[in-house]
């Protein structure tokens, strides 16, 4: 192996850079960075910031960035933002709402496409967060694609989930639903300068009301991330959540539930190789056509598909 | 064993100084995404350190620099110091934007692999990207 992990051990923000891309581009040098550094992560506190496109997500994470350096903290932050599910390409731009930060020594941004991954994140976005977890950074802030209803990937990668919302986008049947409201360990009504931000605040409260008696009522907090308001509140409801997991015996929980579905969605990817493996292009490509035709039903070709993996 | 391996080409596009003229720089971020990369945008008024500092974070393959102020033999030159004072010795770099042809070699000298003036079909930037980035 080359020297890289030596300098990434000694803190080259340039080595962590490349063993970020192998990391990413799933080479086996990238697999083995990963094996080689993952007894060392675990020590950051992963921060997820969701919600919906144009919320204020990226603007968000700089400034709370911006909070934790002024209290001496370092931070690494990963920002996805999504691939075209036509080219696979991709515009990053999350860096542009952090340009505060650009020559802060003590912060590194790095930019992902979400490559065909659904949910928000991208296919090795946990693998990442260990790599900048291992580098020491003392957080690990993930933002996560411009979310929807349903993106709720998030909860399984970071600790603690900041689902920001914005006065104007909805009332609050739209907030009642399932989903990614239910993840939300800290809610933020961003933008806190526009109209109707106390009514969004209050409809949260009422429904937050209804939460069953005895399960942890996440705070709602207001922001104005443009101008760097309300961030020392909500650094501080963020070590209020770590400090209730560690209290409530949920952080052991939490840590062994990320495992558990990180450990399963991998395999399922070696599965998903492997039957690749076991059939032909065209084997594939004339089962596929069977169903198209609707000559097979979908179960009965994947059923076939996974059989050739047993033989 | 798991997903194949998946090479993306990483592009940076920034506007160094201080004009505000980012259309150009957008047509060709965008062209770009649609030619399959990662372009990692910036955005205007970036001095040489950030654009440096934004490449080696980002580990891309390729710098595009943007300008139309005519202070290029100024801030390249820089950009270009500062990509070497971290390291960042092996992107690809190119630039486009109001450049006299007198200024050609001086900028080839630097580094810069090709400039693209006004009126550059956008495919021949997507073309020049793939055949210069080796995966």
């Amino acid at each position: 192996m080359d020297d890289i992990l030596e300098r990434f051990l000694r803190g080259e923000r340039r080595a962590l850079a490349r063993v970020i891309s192998r990391v990413e581009n799933q080479t086996p040098e990238g697999r083995e960075y990963v094996r080689a550094l993952f007894p060392r992560s675990g020590r950051a506190h992963t921060i997820g910031v969701t919600g919906g496109a144009g919320s204020g997500k990226s603007t968000l994470t700089g400034a709370l960035a911006a909070e934790y350096r002024r209290r001496g903290r370092t931070v690494g932050i990963v920002a996805v933002d999504p691939s075209s599910p036509f080219t696979q390409g991709a515009i990053l731009g999350d860096r542009i709402r952090m340009q505060d930060l650009a020559l802060d020594e003590g912060v590194y941004v790095r930019s992902m496409a979400s490559r065909g991954a659904l949910g928000g994140l991208a296919p090795t976005i946990d693998d990442v967060v260990a790599v900048m977890d291992a580098f020491g950074f003392d957080y690990v802030l993930i933002e996560t694609v411009g979310a929807g209803q349903d993106e709720v990937e998030i909860a399984g990668t970071a600790l603690t989930t900041i689902l920001v919302n914005n006065p104007g986008t909805g009332d609050d049947i739209q907030a009642m639903k399932a989903g990614i409201i239910e993840i939300a360990d800290i809610l933020v009504v961003n933008k806190a300068d526009h109209p109707g931000a106390d009514v969004l605040v209050s409809q949260l409260q009422a429904l937050l009301a209804l939460a069953p008696a005895g399960s942890r009522r996440p705070p709602i907090l207001k922001t104005t991330a443009i101008r760097g308001e309300g961030f020392g509140a909500l650094a501080d409801a963020v070590a209020e959540h770590r400090a209730y997991l560690e209290s409530s015996g949920g952080l052991a929980e939490q840590r062994a539930q990320d495992a558990r579905h990180q450990v399963l969605s991998i395999a399922r990817a070696i599965l998903l190789e492997q039957i690749r493996a076991a059939t032909p292009a065209e084997e594939l490509e004339a089962l596929v056509l069977r169903v198209a035709s609707r000559e097979l039903d979908p179960h009965s070709a994947a059923e076939l598909l996974a059989a050739a993996v047993r033989r | 064993m798991t997903a194949p391996a998946t090479k993306k080409i990483r592009v940076l596009i920034a506007k160094p100084g201080l004009d505000g003229h980012d259309r150009g720089a957008k047509v060709v971020a965008r062209a770009l995404r649609d030619g399959g990369c990662e372009v990692i945008y910036t955005g205007i008024r970036q001095t040489p350190e950030m654009i440096a500092e934004a490449a080696l974070q980002e580990d891309v393959d390729v710098v595009g620099l943007s300008i139309l102020s005519g202070a290029h033999l100024e801030l390249f030159p820089r950009v270009v110091d500062e990509l070497k004072k971290r390291g960042v010795d092996d992107v690809l770099l190119f630039c486009g934007g109001i450049i006299p042809e007198d200024d050609t070699a001086k900028l080839e000298a630097l580094g810069f692999t090709a400039i693209f003036r006004p009126g550059t079909n956008t495919q021949d930037i997507v073309k020049f990207v793939y055949e210069h980035v080796s995966n």
